[in-house]
């Protein structure tokens, strides 16, 4: 009874109800680890590259923080190793402050959250929960992850060379980003990672469309394939322009070209010897014509794996099943009309000012709908306050302060003042720090079993909630103070330079302080996370006495998922149905005749 | 949809007219730019060619004609995308408040705000 | 390989659909909105342009190799039409054709581009030349990858028509969709960068 391995197959299940009773012979340790074209491996392969990238980003912020905390004292413990370049007796530079910038939002975006959310979550739970024996094209799914491997690699090693890596802000805008240095490699970087993310969601797509098993109309689908399903669609359409502007830069970087860069550029007392006649807005359009959807990306994924185990949780059926599909949908149309408020100080006028300004009020409504939905599933329920649902609660307020912080920047009168600084970096944090991550931690502790055959540690848990819940709010929190006093990102001395700050400095002491807390708590996860693969509780095929299909298959489940051929005979939150033996009704259970 | 020989050949016939067609409409379309119309005109002639031709693959030689309604869904869905592409960052652009400053040196004139 | 996946010969009974067709159009999909930023970049280029060049392009190069790229969108769909018709002879012939068209598209391409070079027309000179070497480029780099997967299927590919004819026609129907796409790019790259 091998339960211990994240691997394959269990014991019992080579099989899937297969016409050509194939004989899965043993496929050796590279194409069953490494190269595998399973989903489940694929699965597990973004969530630990994801999880250890966010680390990773998360370590790039906890030394930015030392520099706001304490600006000019020399960094403790690495400060010596970083080199001349870097950090000249351990004082860290302003361009290597503008690279842990950059790089912090560019890894935790689209090295940590997306594969994460999208590649970890998706791959591995979505083919299960629609019945599923694989995605659509495993190959495809394959070399998904390995383009994004390669990607993440590129992007790390850019630290490496000479010049730093990209420090331009996660943003990229030229005329800056055209001329400084570590910004050819974050392209390349770019444009492996996109490619990644559109192979993917093609993926994503077909399997939800066509690999639905018997019985799983559109209207029965778990609110989590919605999202990825919606999500899909956004990757597919608003990823091609940041890969077309990301060549275009690469080409006004390698080959001189002015796409971006404008006519009478003088960069230290020297005039540019470029032909002119660019536009740096354009980059600034087809940037955010992604950027946004982006965000979207980063937070319907949340929405959905939230909404999973608040229902499992609740033992009652999810709030307006219905408003939340439409809502999610509505959702992604809207997210293609709203890009330019990020760009309210770029001189647009009052038409197109207004214009952006009415879409973006008008998005906020399905945002609204789906954590009302969410919240009002609360109502009348028997919580049981299991670690997912101990995240999953905190990321209904989280992402209620992070949304509600939203409106005064996609207002463009209160933009202005608010533009670049703090309080966007509160607002967008809020949204997907404790709002998004928390939810994507829900989602380990839930479908850890299913992967692995063993529960996560409840007391582990609770101490990586509580401890991360407090913290992660004192990180954030006086952010919002600070942006209203008018201190501006991006500033390596913490706004030291600048008199108006002065009250608000002492912030970023307690900013710090909470932000080092909040990398200790991180422990307790990772501790908890490798080591219930191997002494964890063991348990069967529905621990969370679940519903949804995906807790039909074997825990672990093996090649092809399920023992027998999956039917669904109703919807995916049938909780305390009145007159039912049990307090749940799963969708895979036949009628009783 | 082609499931049989006789509707196949009847298809084959089909690729060949609207590959005549399309090297008809690229005469058309070259004949038309000699004749130096104004610029917007130009402009509107070549792309309703243009559309025209593109139709006839897509709809011909893609299949498009009688596709199913999910391709069809996809389909539209891009091409609104496309569209906003299309009109909103220049429509943006071109929104500016106020005039802007032209410098009188000859380098750095017209900055396409 | 291995895994049963439903659906990737046979047609989904509701959707109607295989899965490599729905997959090959969403793909396309995302290609419209990559030229599409391109397009969008010649737009926002050109009114920020005090002027924009007329008569550096090769017009009846450019006329040439439009035929030439309509021409092997009618080879291309004839390649899969007498797969239909099961007839594996004429197949290799089409889809031979429209290997060769599509390297002479290149052959040309490049003729122009050397002329380009040899005058110092070269990307950084203007915005006109650096989006014309973009869309021409990536298309060139798209026509290259279909002539790769073309050669796949003359080549090593050829041997699935035995054992999976049904899977195998399909898939020249899919290599068809993106060439057609490619055809289609092309049909609007041509008047708007050589005659407008």
């Amino acid at each position: 009874m091998d339960k211990t391995g994240i691997h394959p197959g269990g014991e019992h299940a080579h099989i899937h109800v297969d016409s050509h009773g194939e004989h899965h012979e043993d496929l050796g340790f590279w194409r069953k680890y490494v190269f595998s074209v399973d989903h489940k491996v694929i699965g597990i392969q973004y969530t630990i590259t994801g999880l250890l990238f966010l680390l990773f980003g998360f370590t790039l912020m906890m030394i930015m923080r030392w520099q706001l905390a304490y600006p000019g004292r020399p960094i403790p413990l690495i400060g010596m190793w970083l080199g001349q370049d870097r950090a000249p007796m351990g004082i860290m530079l302003p361009e290597f402050y503008n690279q842990l910038g950059a790089m912090h939002g560019t890894i935790m975006v689209f090295m940590g959250v997306v594969p994460l959310a999208v590649g970890g979550f998706g791959n591995f739970v979505m083919p299960l929960q629609i019945g599923a024996p694989d995605m659509a094209f495993p190959k495809l799914n394959m070399m998904s992850y390995w383009v994004y491997f390669l990607g993440g690699v590129t992007m790390l090693a850019s630290f490496f060379q000479k010049g730093g890596a990209a420090q331009s802000g996660w943003t990229s805008y030229p005329p800056l980003a055209v001329i400084a240095p570590g910004q050819t490699m974050w392209l390349i970087g770019m444009v492996f990672l996109i490619t990644s993310s559109l192979l993917g969601s093609v993926n994503f797509i077909v399997t939800i469309v066509q690999l639905r098993a018997k019985g799983l109309t559109w209207m029965r689908l778990p609110f989590f394939v919605w999202a990825q399903f919606v999500t899909s669609f956004l990757l597919l359409l608003a990823f091609p322009p940041l890969e077309a502007a990301g060549v275009l830069q690469l080409m006004d970087r390698l080959a001189g070209t002015s796409f971006f860069m404008p006519s009478g550029l003088v960069i230290s007392g020297k005039p540019m010897l470029i032909a002119g006649n660019g536009n740096p807005l354009l980059w600034q359009h087809l940037f955010w014509f992604l950027a946004h959807p982006e965000v979207y990306v980063l937070i319907l994924p949340a929405m959905g794996i939230v909404a999973e185990i608040i229902a499992n949780n609740t033992r009652k059926p999810l709030w307006g099943y219905k408003a939340l599909v439409y809502s999610v949908t509505f959702l992604g149309f809207m997210s293609f009309i709203v890009w330019a408020h990020h760009m309210f100080m770029t001189g647009m006028g009052t038409t197109m000012s207004a214009f952006f300004q009415t879409t973006t009020m008008i998005i906020s409504i399905p945002s609204v709908v789906i954590l009302t939905a969410l919240l009002l599933s609360l109502w009348g329920a028997s919580i049981r306050f299991t670690t997912p649902m101990l995240f999953a609660l905190a990321f209904l307020p989280m992402f209620g302060i992070g949304g509600l912080t939203g409106l005064p920047l996609g207002l463009a009168p209160s933009d202005i003042h608010l533009h670049d600084t703090y309080y966007v970096i509160g607002h967008f944090h809020y949204v997907v720090a404790p709002g998004t991550i928390f939810a994507l931690f829900a989602g380990v502790y839930y479908w850890f079993p299913k992967a692995t055959g063993r529960k996560m540690n409840e007391m582990l848990g609770a101490i990586h909630f509580w401890g991360s819940f407090i913290c992660i709010n004192i990180v954030f929190m006086p952010m919002f103070i600070q942006g209203l006093g008018g201190m501006n990102r991006r500033m390596y001395d913490g706004g030291m330079q600048y008199a108006h700050n002065k009250e608000l400095l002492k912030y970023n002491l307690w900013i710090g302080m909470a932000a080092w807390t909040l990398g200790l708590f991180q422990i307790p996860f990772i501790i908890n996370f490798f080591g219930s693969i191997k002494w964890g509780k063991a348990v069967g095929i529905n621990p969370w006495e679940a519903t949804t299909l995906e807790w039909s298959a074997p825990s672990p489940p093996g090649h092809g998922n399920f023992l027998t051929e999956p039917i669904v005979y109703r919807g995916p939150y049938e909780y305390s149905v009145p007159g039912a033996a049990r307090d749940f009704t799963p969708t895979f259970e036949p009628e009783k005749a | 949809m082609h499931s049989d020989q006789e509707s196949i050949k009847k298809s084959i016939r089909s690729y060949i007219m609207i590959g005549a067609a399309l090297f008809v409409f690229t005469g058309i379309t070259v004949a038309v730019n000699q004749v130096h119309l104004a610029i917007p005109l130009a402009i509107t002639v070549a792309l309703i060619i243009a559309t025209m031709k593109g139709s006839m693959v897509a709809s011909v030689f893609m299949h498009l004609s009688h596709e199913r309604q999910w391709i069809y869904g996809a389909l539209i869905l891009t091409v609104i995308g496309f569209a906003i592409l299309m009109l909103v960052p220049s429509l943006t652009i071109n929104d500016s408040i106020g005039t802007p400053i032209h410098v009188a040196a000859p380098a750095a004139a017209h900055t396409g705000h | 390989m291995d895994m049963n996946i439903p659906y990737t010969v046979e047609e989904r009974p509701d959707t109607g659909l295989t899965n490599g067709k729905l997959g090959i159009w969403l793909f396309l999909a995302s290609e419209v909105m990559l030229f599409g930023a391109l397009f969008s970049t010649y737009i926002i280029l050109r009114m920020g342009a005090p002027e924009w060049p007329h008569g550096e392009l090769n017009v009846w190069l450019g006329m040439a190799n439009t035929f030439i790229l309509i021409g092997s969108s009618v080879t291309m769909v004839m390649a899969w039409a007498s797969l239909k018709l099961g007839d594996w002879g004429k197949h290799r012939i089409y889809l031979l054709a429209t290997f060769l068209l599509s390297a002479a598209f290149l052959v040309n391409k490049y003729f122009e581009y050397a002329a380009h070079w040899a005058h110092g027309e070269l990307p950084d000179k203007s915005t006109f030349l650096a989006i014309y070497f973009t869309l021409t480029g990536l298309h060139g780099i798209h026509i290259l990858g279909g002539m790769v997967v073309m050669a796949y299927f003359l080549g090593p590919g050829a041997k699935m028509y035995k054992t999976k004819p049904e899977q195998f026609t399909n898939r020249i129907e899919y290599t068809g969709l993106y060439w057609h796409f490619v055809d289609l790019v092309w049909i609007f790259l041509f008047p708007v960068l050589y005659l407008l």
